[in-house]
């Protein structure tokens, strides 16, 4: 019965998408008061129908109701409660559930939010968001209906891959589709301002905090993915270059463009199609890693289905999004020209750099990415691009990036003399090298140019963030959200960057079999394999080994790595022992036995990987102080439309 | 100095010309450089693998030829693509997902003797999931074995 009640929910909460679509765009476009009214009714009904239909599924997996093929597919009754929940999005079906409560939660959010905007200009948004919805629950209804019944009903489910059963990502899918799903917000807005024919800097400032929010969400996402990855998969890698994890990071990247050019937008009334094309690029990158993960055409963890119909559903809706929006660009944009102009070193210039890297960068992993599946497709070769094309690559328009922050950080609007803060810089450069040469030399040892510039930008980079809140701070003068935000954003890069060069540089791996009461030495630790035991969880047994780590004979650690076999699928599962610290991890993993009792283990040194994983959540928690800024809470109704007032102060 | 608005603009899109243009060019070295092809083992057995590079080979793990010595970390096992036989060599540690009569890739460089000597190997979880390279280059091998196309299960 729950089944056919959330199965009944979902319709209905597609029969309203369909009224918020229509009287959103067609109320706004013909100024009808009470068709916009209604907008907001039904997007309310909309929320209550699909979180309905969500917690109905929620309820099958908590009740084991094995009738319902796609619980019986994903969960068990061994299944601990938790992994039970967590299972709802634990395979397509579900996980597009979540998609669409994701979405119709913005949904509401943006209504709720939005009092200080014009009616037709939220009208529009929820219309625009309206048809995504619809075209969301369609593609759930037609091709991926979670609430199907199996008869006979199954006496027991198929479980929940093991992989899965992790609480880093139970959360991981939630944290990424809300960034995800969220890139649809600022689409909205674009699509909503070009029907408008009107952008101005307030429109910029209503979009900002979204698509901050957007992002925020993301990057905790993905780097909860990477953390995941890291530890589970049982190799201590961080990034694979995976076409799914490109498909997550790709949106990231034009998302991190869009926000600094809506600055600029909001500042200066400049780049102002370039932030609708950003917008409309952001949500389509979203649409295009959908696609890619849920088609099939890419072999990955997460490609769970490889049904043709599908990828061609969400082919057609990414080409309708995207054909949608570029046509109504290439139609509207003429209309946002901006008067203004900037001198070559000047903030806007900088952050032009930064645009224009960021999306250099896109296309090289959009390159990396598709081309294998373009050849694929016309049946041309099998190939794949190795990691080592994007490690390079990714390179060369990141390292001007963040060589070109420190400075852009204090470059002034219109034209920068960095009178202030020529001499800090050059001072902080100075430490930085001298620090960046230093540092590796008497810890780690040389390793290579590249690896030492690495540090030598992210040790300068977060000096330069710096700047800003102390020199304020000790002038007892106030610092604005928006500034400390930025401040604190770009050190979590600085962190990410020292981290990400130091644990490539100077990682240390071994495999090697070991006996229990063997040792031996990876980075002057000494890893001693103690014993062997049978132990049994909830849902698996496993052999689990005890490792002593010690360093100059005396004991730091002892580690416990399994290999578990879960019942029901039968998979070898590897966790993991991690000796964690703030400036290395020691990683044991267990691989298999060799038949004489001893065991291959990998054994790895990993200095400074946490910085990778804290530097983005420090990135995020900069977005989430930036939102907190006074102007985006204030009433502007009566402030209207004067684009460049803002002038010349800092972002 | 004092440069007009337009020159200003010329040089500003010129020098973001030449970033890309050099940009370009590098990725596209890079690029072939890392291009990793995929054979399945009939085209090995049939000297069409390159000899000194590195390349994808995918087929199914034989069922039985898993062998390793007694507590040494290299494991031999066969690919095939029932029609011909590849032997793989591996030193390290086998993923999880690895298990005999699954789908494997396996990225590495042909050895003496014909042996593929893998650096890296990749394998899936589910029986029924094959790579998708696999699965085309057996669907091909099946065809040419038996004239009317039997959906391969």
């Amino acid at each position: 019965m729950p089944a056919e009640l959330g199965h009944f929910a979902l319709i209905l909460a597609f029969c309203l998408a369909l009224p918020q679509a229509f009287f959103g765009l067609i109320g706004a476009a013909l100024r009808r008061p009470h068709w916009m009214a209604l907008t907001t009714r039904a997007v309310a009904g909309q929320f209550v129908f699909t979180a309905f239909a969500f917690a109905c599924l929620a309820y099958c997996f908590y009740r084991n109701d094995f009738s319902v093929l796609y619980v019986a597919q994903n969960s068990n009754s061994e299944l601990p409660t938790f992994y039970r929940f967590a299972a709802v999005w634990g395979a397509h079906e579900g996980s597009l559930l979540l998609w669409l409560l994701v979405q119709s939660t913005w949904t509401v959010a943006v209504a709720a939010f939005s009092r200080n905007m014009p009616h037709t200009m939220t009208s529009r948004v929820l219309g625009v968001l309206g048809l995504i919805s619809a075209g969301f629950a369609l593609f759930i209804l037609t091709t991926s209906n979670p609430f199907e019944r199996m008869w006979p009903a199954a006496a027991d489910g198929h479980d929940l891959n093991p992989l899965l059963q992790d609480p880093a990502l139970a959360i991981h899918p939630p944290m990424l589709y809300t960034g995800y799903v969220g890139m649809s917000v600022p689409f909205a807005f674009a699509v909503a301002a070009m029907l408008e024919g009107k952008l101005d800097s307030l429109w910029a400032r209503w979009v900002r905090p979204w698509t901050t929010v957007a992002w925020m969400f993301l990057t905790v996402g993905i780097a909860l993915g990477s953390w995941w990855a890291y530890y589970e998969l049982g190799w201590g890698g961080w990034w694979f270059w995976d076409p799914v994890e490109n498909a997550s990071f790709m949106p990231w990247l034009i998302g991190t463009a869009l926000i600094h050019s809506l600055a600029v937008t909001e500042k200066r009334g400049l780049f102002k199609s370039w932030t609708l094309l950003l917008s409309i690029i952001a949500f389509s990158l979203s649409l295009l890693g959908t696609f890619l993960v849920r088609s099939g055409v890419v072999e990955s963890v997460h490609a769970f289905a490889s049904d043709p119909a599908r990828g061609l559903f969400i082919l057609a809706f990414l080409v309708i999004c995207i054909g949608g929006a570029l046509g109504l660009y290439a139609w509207r944009a003429p209309l946002f020209k901006s008067a203004a102009g900037f001198a070559p070193i000047s903030r806007e210039s900088f952050l032009l750099m930064n645009n224009v890297l960021l999306v250099v960068a896109l296309v090289v992993i959009l390159g990396g990415t598709l081309y294998p599946i373009f050849l694929d497709t016309f049946k041309l070769r099998a190939v794949s691009v190795g990691p080592p094309y994007f490690r390079t690559m990714f390179l060369v328009p990141m390292l001007p990036l963040v060589l070109l922050l420190a400075p852009g950080m204090h470059a002034a609007w219109k034209r920068a003399s960095f009178e202030r803060t020529k001499v800090l810089l050059a001072i902080l450069l100075v430490a930085a090298i001298a620090l960046g040469i230093a540092i590796p030399l008497f810890s780690y040892g040389w390793r290579s140019v590249l690896s030492t510039v690495g540090i030598i930008v992210a040790l300068w980079v977060g000096f330069a963030a710096l700047i800003e809140p102390v020199e304020r701070l000790r002038k007892g003068h106030s610092l604005s959200a928006s500034v400390l935000g930025m401040s604190v954003a770009h050190f979590g890069l600085a962190m990410f960057i020292l981290g990400a060069t130091t644990v490539e540089s100077y990682k240390q791996e071994k495999d090697l079999s070991l006996r229990p009461g063997q040792s031996t030495e990876v980075a002057g630790f000494t890893f001693t394999m103690n014993s062997l035991r049978n132990v049994a969880g909830p849902n698996y047994h496993a052999v689990e080994s005890e490792v002593t780590i010690a360093r100059n004979g005396r004991e730091l650690t002892k580690l416990y790595p399994q290999k578990r076999v879960y019942r029901v699928q039968r998979n070898p599962m590897t966790e993991a022992g991690i000796d964690a610290g703030w400036n290395r991890d020691l990683f044991v993993a267990m691989g298999e036995e060799l038949g004489d009792g001893s065991w291959s283990l990998r054994l790895q040194y990993k200095p400074m990987v946490r910085f990778i994983w804290l530097g983005a959540v420090v990135i995020a928690l900069g977005g989430l102080i930036a939102i907190c800024d006074r102007r985006y809470r204030q009433r502007v109704a009566g402030e209207a439309t004067s684009p460049v007032q803002a002038g010349t102060r800092t972002a | 100095m004092n440069m007009t608005p337009r020159r200003r603009r010329m040089v500003l899109v010129g020098l973001i010309v030449l970033g890309v243009g050099a940009a370009t060019a590098f990725a596209l070295t890079a690029f072939k450089e890392n291009l990793l092809y995929y054979y399945p083992p009939t085209d090995v057995t049939a000297g069409k693998a390159p000899a000194d590079r590195v390349f994808r080979l995918g087929g199914m793990v034989e069922e039985g030829s898993l062998k390793r010595e007694t507590g040494s970390m290299e494991v031999r096992f066969v690919v095939t693509d029932f029609q011909n036989d590849v032997t793989v060599s591996y030193t390290g540690v086998l993923p999880d997902l690895f298990r005999e009569g699954q789908g494997v890739i396996a990225r590495g460089q042909l050895g003496s003797g014909g042996v593929f000597v893998a650096q890296e190997v990749l394998a899936k979880h589910d029986e029924n999931y094959m790579p998708p390279a696999v699965a085309e280059s057996l669907r091909k091998q099946h065809e040419k074995k038996a004239a009317p196309a039997t959906p391969s299960t």
